[in-house]
Protein backbone atom coordinates (compact mmCIF):
# COMPACT_ATOMS: atom_id res chain seq x y z
CA UNK A 1 0.00 0.00 0.00
CA UNK A 2 1.51 3.30 -1.01
CA UNK A 3 0.75 6.73 0.35
CA UNK A 4 -1.74 7.57 -2.39
CA UNK A 5 -3.92 4.56 -1.71
CA UNK A 6 -4.48 5.90 1.79
CA UNK A 7 -6.19 8.92 0.30
CA UNK A 8 -8.02 7.00 -2.37
CA UNK A 9 -9.48 4.41 -0.06
CA UNK A 10 -13.25 4.56 -0.07
CA UNK A 11 -15.20 4.29 3.15
CA UNK A 12 -16.23 0.69 3.56
CA UNK A 13 -19.13 1.14 5.99
CA UNK A 14 -21.56 2.48 3.33
CA UNK A 15 -20.74 -0.54 1.16
CA UNK A 16 -21.46 -2.87 4.09
CA UNK A 17 -24.74 -1.12 4.72
CA UNK A 18 -25.86 -1.35 1.13
CA UNK A 19 -24.90 -5.01 0.78
CA UNK A 20 -26.79 -5.87 3.96
CA UNK A 21 -29.91 -4.00 2.88
CA UNK A 22 -30.09 -5.85 -0.43
CA UNK A 23 -29.31 -9.23 1.10
CA UNK A 24 -31.72 -8.97 4.01
CA UNK A 25 -34.58 -7.77 1.83
CA UNK A 26 -34.31 -11.12 0.07
CA UNK A 27 -33.65 -13.28 3.07
CA UNK A 28 -36.70 -11.89 4.84
CA UNK A 29 -38.87 -12.61 1.81
CA UNK A 30 -37.64 -16.18 1.58
CA UNK A 31 -37.52 -17.00 5.27
CA UNK A 32 -38.87 -20.48 5.91
CA UNK A 33 -38.90 -21.11 2.19
CA UNK A 34 -35.28 -22.04 1.87
CA UNK A 35 -36.00 -24.66 -0.76
CA UNK A 36 -38.15 -22.32 -2.83
CA UNK A 37 -35.99 -22.91 -5.90
CA UNK A 38 -36.25 -26.69 -5.60
CA UNK A 39 -40.04 -26.43 -5.29
CA UNK A 40 -40.23 -24.07 -8.24
CA UNK A 41 -38.08 -26.39 -10.32
CA UNK A 42 -40.33 -29.39 -9.58
CA UNK A 43 -43.53 -27.52 -10.35
CA UNK A 44 -42.19 -25.94 -13.52
CA UNK A 45 -40.98 -29.30 -14.78
CA UNK A 46 -44.34 -30.91 -14.13
CA UNK A 47 -46.22 -28.14 -15.93
CA UNK A 48 -43.98 -28.29 -19.00
CA UNK A 49 -43.92 -32.08 -19.02
CA UNK A 50 -47.70 -32.10 -19.47
CA UNK A 51 -47.27 -30.57 -22.88
CA UNK A 52 -43.83 -31.48 -24.19
CA UNK A 53 -41.35 -34.25 -23.52
CA UNK A 54 -38.36 -32.92 -21.62
CA UNK A 55 -35.47 -34.28 -19.61
CA UNK A 56 -35.35 -33.23 -15.98
CA UNK A 57 -31.63 -32.58 -16.11
CA UNK A 58 -32.12 -30.12 -18.93
CA UNK A 59 -34.09 -27.68 -16.81
CA UNK A 60 -31.99 -25.04 -15.08
CA UNK A 61 -33.29 -22.55 -12.58
CA UNK A 62 -31.24 -19.62 -11.34
CA UNK A 63 -32.09 -16.73 -9.08
CA UNK A 64 -29.96 -13.62 -9.25
CA UNK A 65 -30.74 -11.42 -6.30
CA UNK A 66 -30.41 -7.73 -6.97
CA UNK A 67 -31.83 -4.35 -6.23
CA UNK A 68 -34.37 -3.10 -7.30
CA UNK A 69 -35.21 -6.36 -9.09
CA UNK A 70 -34.18 -9.99 -8.98
CA UNK A 71 -34.01 -12.18 -12.02
CA UNK A 72 -35.49 -15.64 -12.01
CA UNK A 73 -33.97 -17.43 -14.97
CA UNK A 74 -35.57 -20.61 -16.24
CA UNK A 75 -33.73 -22.48 -18.94
CA UNK A 76 -35.59 -25.43 -20.46
CA UNK A 77 -34.10 -27.43 -23.29
CA UNK A 78 -36.89 -28.74 -25.49
CA UNK A 79 -35.72 -31.59 -27.69
CA UNK A 80 -36.58 -31.75 -31.39
CA UNK A 81 -39.60 -33.87 -32.38
CA UNK A 82 -37.40 -36.82 -33.37
CA UNK A 83 -35.32 -36.65 -30.20
CA UNK A 84 -38.50 -36.42 -28.14
CA UNK A 85 -39.90 -39.52 -29.80
CA UNK A 86 -36.67 -41.39 -29.12
CA UNK A 87 -36.80 -40.25 -25.52
CA UNK A 88 -40.39 -41.46 -25.12
CA UNK A 89 -39.40 -44.85 -26.55
CA UNK A 90 -36.49 -45.20 -24.13
CA UNK A 91 -38.77 -44.35 -21.23
CA UNK A 92 -41.44 -46.79 -22.36
CA UNK A 93 -38.79 -49.50 -22.72
CA UNK A 94 -37.45 -48.74 -19.24
CA UNK A 95 -40.94 -48.73 -17.76
CA UNK A 96 -41.72 -52.02 -19.55
CA UNK A 97 -38.43 -53.69 -18.54
CA UNK B 1 -44.23 -10.56 37.93
CA UNK B 2 -41.06 -12.18 36.62
CA UNK B 3 -39.60 -11.23 33.26
CA UNK B 4 -37.76 -13.80 31.16
CA UNK B 5 -35.10 -12.34 28.90
CA UNK B 6 -33.08 -14.19 26.28
CA UNK B 7 -29.69 -12.80 25.32
CA UNK B 8 -29.17 -14.01 21.79
CA UNK B 9 -27.36 -13.21 18.54
CA UNK B 10 -27.09 -16.11 16.13
CA UNK B 11 -23.41 -15.41 15.60
CA UNK B 12 -20.85 -16.53 18.16
CA UNK B 13 -18.29 -14.35 19.83
CA UNK B 14 -20.28 -11.12 19.75
CA UNK B 15 -20.61 -10.81 23.53
CA UNK B 16 -23.70 -12.74 24.63
CA UNK B 17 -22.16 -14.25 27.73
CA UNK B 18 -20.34 -11.07 28.74
CA UNK B 19 -23.56 -9.09 28.27
CA UNK B 20 -25.67 -11.64 30.16
CA UNK B 21 -23.27 -11.39 33.11
CA UNK B 22 -23.05 -7.60 32.99
CA UNK B 23 -26.79 -6.98 32.54
CA UNK B 24 -27.70 -9.57 35.16
CA UNK B 25 -25.27 -8.08 37.65
CA UNK B 26 -26.40 -4.53 36.82
CA UNK B 27 -30.06 -5.41 37.49
CA UNK B 28 -29.08 -7.16 40.74
CA UNK B 29 -27.05 -4.09 41.73
CA UNK B 30 -30.28 -2.12 41.21
CA UNK B 31 -31.92 -4.29 43.89
CA UNK B 32 -33.64 -6.71 41.57
CA UNK B 33 -33.75 -10.44 42.19
CA UNK B 34 -31.89 -11.92 39.24
CA UNK B 35 -30.88 -15.35 37.96
CA UNK B 36 -28.64 -15.78 34.93
CA UNK B 37 -29.13 -19.13 33.17
CA UNK B 38 -26.55 -20.70 30.88
CA UNK B 39 -28.21 -22.54 27.98
CA UNK B 40 -24.94 -23.35 26.23
CA UNK B 41 -24.89 -27.04 27.10
CA UNK B 42 -21.51 -28.62 26.42
CA UNK B 43 -19.76 -25.26 26.07
CA UNK B 44 -20.68 -23.51 29.29
CA UNK B 45 -18.87 -20.27 30.01
CA UNK B 46 -21.20 -18.09 32.00
CA UNK B 47 -19.84 -19.69 35.20
CA UNK B 48 -16.34 -18.59 34.20
CA UNK B 49 -17.33 -15.04 33.31
CA UNK B 50 -19.26 -14.81 36.60
CA UNK B 51 -16.28 -16.14 38.55
CA UNK B 52 -18.23 -19.15 39.85
CA UNK B 53 -16.52 -21.92 37.89
CA UNK B 54 -15.22 -23.65 41.02
CA UNK B 55 -18.59 -23.69 42.72
CA UNK B 56 -20.59 -25.65 40.12
CA UNK B 57 -22.01 -28.88 41.53
CA UNK B 58 -25.33 -29.42 39.77
CA UNK B 59 -26.46 -27.83 36.53
CA UNK B 60 -29.45 -27.06 34.32
CA UNK B 61 -29.47 -30.58 32.83
CA UNK B 62 -29.51 -32.17 36.31
CA UNK B 63 -32.53 -30.06 37.18
CA UNK B 64 -34.23 -30.68 33.82
CA UNK B 65 -33.79 -34.44 34.26
CA UNK B 66 -34.84 -34.42 37.90
CA UNK B 67 -31.43 -35.50 39.27
CA UNK B 68 -31.21 -32.37 41.40
CA UNK B 69 -33.64 -29.85 42.82
CA UNK B 70 -33.47 -26.30 41.54
CA UNK B 71 -32.17 -24.78 44.83
CA UNK B 72 -29.28 -27.29 44.80
CA UNK B 73 -28.16 -26.13 41.36
CA UNK B 74 -28.49 -22.38 41.90
CA UNK B 75 -25.22 -20.64 42.80
CA UNK B 76 -25.62 -17.46 44.81
CA UNK B 77 -23.14 -14.73 43.83
CA UNK B 78 -20.64 -13.94 46.59
CA UNK B 79 -20.55 -10.21 45.82
CA UNK B 80 -24.24 -9.45 45.28
CA UNK B 81 -26.73 -11.54 47.18
CA UNK B 82 -29.66 -10.87 44.85
CA UNK B 83 -27.77 -12.46 41.94
CA UNK B 84 -27.77 -16.20 41.19
CA UNK B 85 -26.42 -18.42 38.44
CA UNK B 86 -27.86 -21.60 36.99
CA UNK B 87 -24.94 -23.15 35.10
CA UNK B 88 -25.10 -25.33 31.99
CA UNK B 89 -23.69 -28.82 31.87
CA UNK B 90 -20.20 -29.17 30.49
CA UNK B 91 -20.20 -32.92 29.97
CA UNK B 92 -23.66 -33.68 28.70
CA UNK B 93 -25.02 -33.57 25.20
CA UNK B 94 -27.24 -30.67 24.21
CA UNK B 95 -29.99 -33.19 23.40
CA UNK B 96 -30.35 -33.74 27.15
CA UNK B 97 -32.24 -30.44 27.22
CA UNK B 98 -35.92 -31.23 26.69
CA UNK B 99 -38.65 -28.74 25.88
CA UNK B 100 -40.83 -29.97 28.77
CA UNK B 101 -37.93 -29.83 31.21
CA UNK B 102 -37.06 -26.27 30.21
CA UNK B 103 -40.70 -25.22 30.55
CA UNK B 104 -40.81 -26.63 34.09
CA UNK B 105 -37.50 -25.05 35.17
CA UNK B 106 -38.44 -21.63 33.80
CA UNK B 107 -41.78 -21.93 35.61
CA UNK B 108 -39.99 -22.63 38.90
CA UNK B 109 -37.53 -19.76 38.32
CA UNK B 110 -40.42 -17.37 37.67
CA UNK B 111 -41.61 -17.97 41.21
CA UNK B 112 -38.24 -17.13 42.78
CA UNK B 113 -36.86 -14.23 40.73
CA UNK B 114 -37.82 -10.88 39.18
CA UNK B 115 -35.55 -11.41 36.19
CA UNK B 116 -34.54 -14.64 34.47
CA UNK B 117 -31.80 -13.93 31.96
CA UNK B 118 -31.10 -16.78 29.56
CA UNK B 119 -27.71 -16.84 27.86
CA UNK B 120 -28.35 -18.46 24.48
CA UNK B 121 -25.79 -20.57 22.66
CA UNK B 122 -24.70 -19.36 19.22
CA UNK B 123 -26.45 -20.78 16.19
CA UNK B 124 -30.10 -21.36 15.40
CA UNK B 125 -30.36 -24.95 16.55
CA UNK B 126 -32.21 -26.55 19.43
CA UNK B 127 -30.18 -24.92 22.22
CA UNK B 128 -30.87 -21.46 20.83
CA UNK B 129 -34.56 -22.11 20.22
CA UNK B 130 -35.01 -23.54 23.73
CA UNK B 131 -33.23 -20.53 25.25
CA UNK B 132 -35.67 -18.15 23.53
CA UNK B 133 -38.72 -20.38 23.98
CA UNK B 134 -40.20 -18.69 27.07
CA UNK B 135 -38.78 -15.20 26.60
CA UNK B 136 -40.92 -12.15 27.31
CA UNK B 137 -38.15 -9.96 25.91
CA UNK B 138 -34.97 -10.46 23.93
CA UNK B 139 -31.65 -8.70 23.94
CA UNK B 140 -30.18 -9.11 20.47
CA UNK B 141 -26.43 -8.68 20.79
CA UNK B 142 -24.91 -7.37 17.58
CA UNK B 143 -21.47 -6.19 16.48
CA UNK B 144 -21.33 -3.42 13.85
CA UNK B 145 -20.17 -5.93 11.27
CA UNK B 146 -21.96 -7.52 8.28
CA UNK B 147 -22.07 -11.15 9.39
CA UNK B 148 -23.29 -10.27 12.87
CA UNK B 149 -26.05 -8.00 11.52
CA UNK B 150 -27.21 -10.68 9.09
CA UNK B 151 -27.36 -13.32 11.83
CA UNK B 152 -29.20 -10.94 14.15
CA UNK B 153 -31.80 -10.40 11.45
CA UNK B 154 -32.30 -14.14 11.26
CA UNK B 155 -32.64 -14.42 15.03
CA UNK B 156 -35.19 -11.58 15.07
CA UNK B 157 -37.22 -13.60 12.56
CA UNK B 158 -37.08 -16.61 14.89
CA UNK B 159 -38.11 -14.53 17.90
CA UNK B 160 -41.19 -13.54 15.91
CA UNK B 161 -42.08 -17.12 14.97
CA UNK B 162 -40.55 -19.77 17.23
CA UNK B 163 -41.21 -18.47 20.73
CA UNK B 164 -44.12 -19.43 22.97
CA UNK B 165 -45.31 -15.80 22.85
CA UNK B 166 -45.21 -15.72 19.06
CA UNK B 167 -47.22 -18.93 18.88
CA UNK B 168 -49.89 -17.34 21.08
CA UNK B 169 -49.99 -14.37 18.70
CA UNK B 170 -48.15 -12.11 21.14
CA UNK B 171 -44.88 -10.30 20.62
CA UNK B 172 -41.51 -10.75 22.26
CA UNK B 173 -40.07 -7.29 23.02
CA UNK B 174 -36.82 -7.08 21.12
CA UNK B 175 -33.93 -4.81 22.07
CA UNK B 176 -30.71 -4.20 20.21
CA UNK B 177 -27.49 -4.19 22.20
CA UNK B 178 -24.67 -2.98 20.00
CA UNK B 179 -21.38 -4.29 21.37
CA UNK B 180 -17.71 -3.80 20.51
CA UNK B 181 -18.57 -0.42 19.07
CA UNK B 182 -15.74 1.88 18.08
CA UNK B 183 -17.19 5.38 17.70
CA UNK B 184 -14.03 6.76 16.10
CA UNK B 185 -13.95 4.09 13.40
CA UNK B 186 -17.68 4.51 12.76
CA UNK B 187 -17.14 8.27 12.37
CA UNK B 188 -14.39 7.60 9.84
CA UNK B 189 -16.72 5.41 7.77
CA UNK B 190 -14.77 2.26 8.55
CA UNK B 191 -17.47 0.64 10.65
CA UNK B 192 -21.24 0.49 10.42
CA UNK B 193 -22.78 3.30 12.43
CA UNK B 194 -25.41 2.78 15.11
CA UNK B 195 -28.02 4.37 12.82
CA UNK B 196 -27.11 1.97 10.01
CA UNK B 197 -27.62 -1.09 12.19
CA UNK B 198 -30.83 0.33 13.68
CA UNK B 199 -32.23 1.10 10.26
CA UNK B 200 -31.43 -2.36 8.95
CA UNK B 201 -32.69 -4.35 11.93
CA UNK B 202 -35.43 -1.88 12.97
CA UNK B 203 -35.67 -2.82 16.63
CA UNK B 204 -35.21 -0.31 19.48
CA UNK B 205 -31.76 0.35 20.87
CA UNK B 206 -31.02 -0.88 24.39
CA UNK B 207 -27.48 0.39 24.53
CA UNK B 208 -24.11 0.77 22.90
CA UNK B 209 -21.19 -0.98 24.55
CA UNK B 210 -17.81 0.30 23.40
CA UNK B 211 -14.93 -1.93 22.46
CA UNK B 212 -13.19 -1.76 25.80
CA UNK B 213 -10.26 -3.17 27.66
CA UNK B 214 -12.35 -3.21 30.79
CA UNK B 215 -14.68 -5.84 29.34
CA UNK B 216 -11.80 -8.24 28.67
CA UNK B 217 -10.29 -7.48 32.03
CA UNK B 218 -13.63 -8.30 33.65
CA UNK B 219 -13.77 -11.75 32.05
CA UNK B 220 -10.14 -12.37 32.92
CA UNK B 221 -10.99 -11.72 36.56
CA UNK B 222 -14.34 -13.53 36.57
CA UNK B 223 -16.15 -10.41 37.58
CA UNK B 224 -18.94 -8.86 35.48
CA UNK B 225 -17.77 -5.44 34.31
CA UNK B 226 -20.50 -3.69 36.31
CA UNK B 227 -19.08 -5.22 39.49
CA UNK B 228 -15.35 -5.22 38.67
CA UNK B 229 -15.10 -1.79 37.02
CA UNK B 230 -18.38 -0.04 37.83
CA UNK B 231 -17.04 3.35 36.75
CA UNK B 232 -15.82 2.26 33.33
CA UNK B 233 -17.57 3.46 30.20
CA UNK B 234 -18.69 -0.10 29.41
CA UNK B 235 -20.17 -0.63 32.88
CA UNK B 236 -22.05 2.67 32.68
CA UNK B 237 -23.49 1.60 29.34
CA UNK B 238 -24.64 -1.71 30.89
CA UNK B 239 -26.14 0.06 33.92
CA UNK B 240 -28.14 2.30 31.59
CA UNK B 241 -29.21 -0.67 29.48
CA UNK B 242 -30.45 -2.41 32.64
CA UNK B 243 -32.50 0.66 33.56
CA UNK B 244 -34.01 0.70 30.08
CA UNK B 245 -34.95 -2.97 30.49
CA UNK B 246 -36.83 -1.90 33.61
CA UNK B 247 -38.78 0.52 31.47
CA UNK B 248 -36.96 3.77 32.15
CA UNK B 249 -36.52 6.12 29.23
CA UNK B 250 -32.95 7.34 28.92
CA UNK B 251 -31.26 8.92 25.94
CA UNK B 252 -28.64 6.56 24.49
CA UNK B 253 -25.26 8.22 24.28
CA UNK B 254 -22.44 6.97 22.09
CA UNK B 255 -19.77 5.97 24.55
CA UNK B 256 -16.16 6.80 23.83
CA UNK B 257 -13.13 5.67 25.73
CA UNK B 258 -11.13 8.63 26.88
CA UNK B 259 -7.72 8.48 25.28
CA UNK B 260 -4.68 10.65 25.47
CA UNK B 261 -2.89 11.89 22.35
CA UNK B 262 -0.21 9.26 22.86
CA UNK B 263 -2.85 6.60 23.38
CA UNK B 264 -4.53 7.63 20.14
CA UNK B 265 -1.28 7.56 18.26
CA UNK B 266 -0.26 4.18 19.52
CA UNK B 267 -3.73 2.64 19.69
CA UNK B 268 -3.82 1.95 23.39
CA UNK B 269 -4.83 3.70 26.55
CA UNK B 270 -2.18 5.81 28.12
CA UNK B 271 -1.11 4.82 31.61
CA UNK B 272 -2.76 7.24 33.94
Amino acid sequence: MNLMSLFRRRDSAPVARERLQVLLAHERAFVGKSDLLAVLQEEIISVIAKHVTIERERVQIKLDRGDPISILEIDVEVPSAAAAAALRETRAAMAGG
Amino acid sequence: MATVIVVTSGKGGVGKTTSTAALGAALAQQNQNVVVVDFDVGLRNLDLVMGAERRVVFDLINVVQGDAKLPQALIRDKRIDTLSLLPASQTRDKDALTAEGVTRVIGELREKFDWIICDSPAGIERGATLAMRHADAAVVVTNPEVSSVRDSDRIIGMLDSKTAKAEKGERVDKHLLLTRYDAARAARGEMLKTEDVLEILSIPLLGIIPESEEVLRASNLGSPVTIGSPNSVAAKAYFEAARRLKGETLVVTVPAERRSIMGRLFGRRAVA
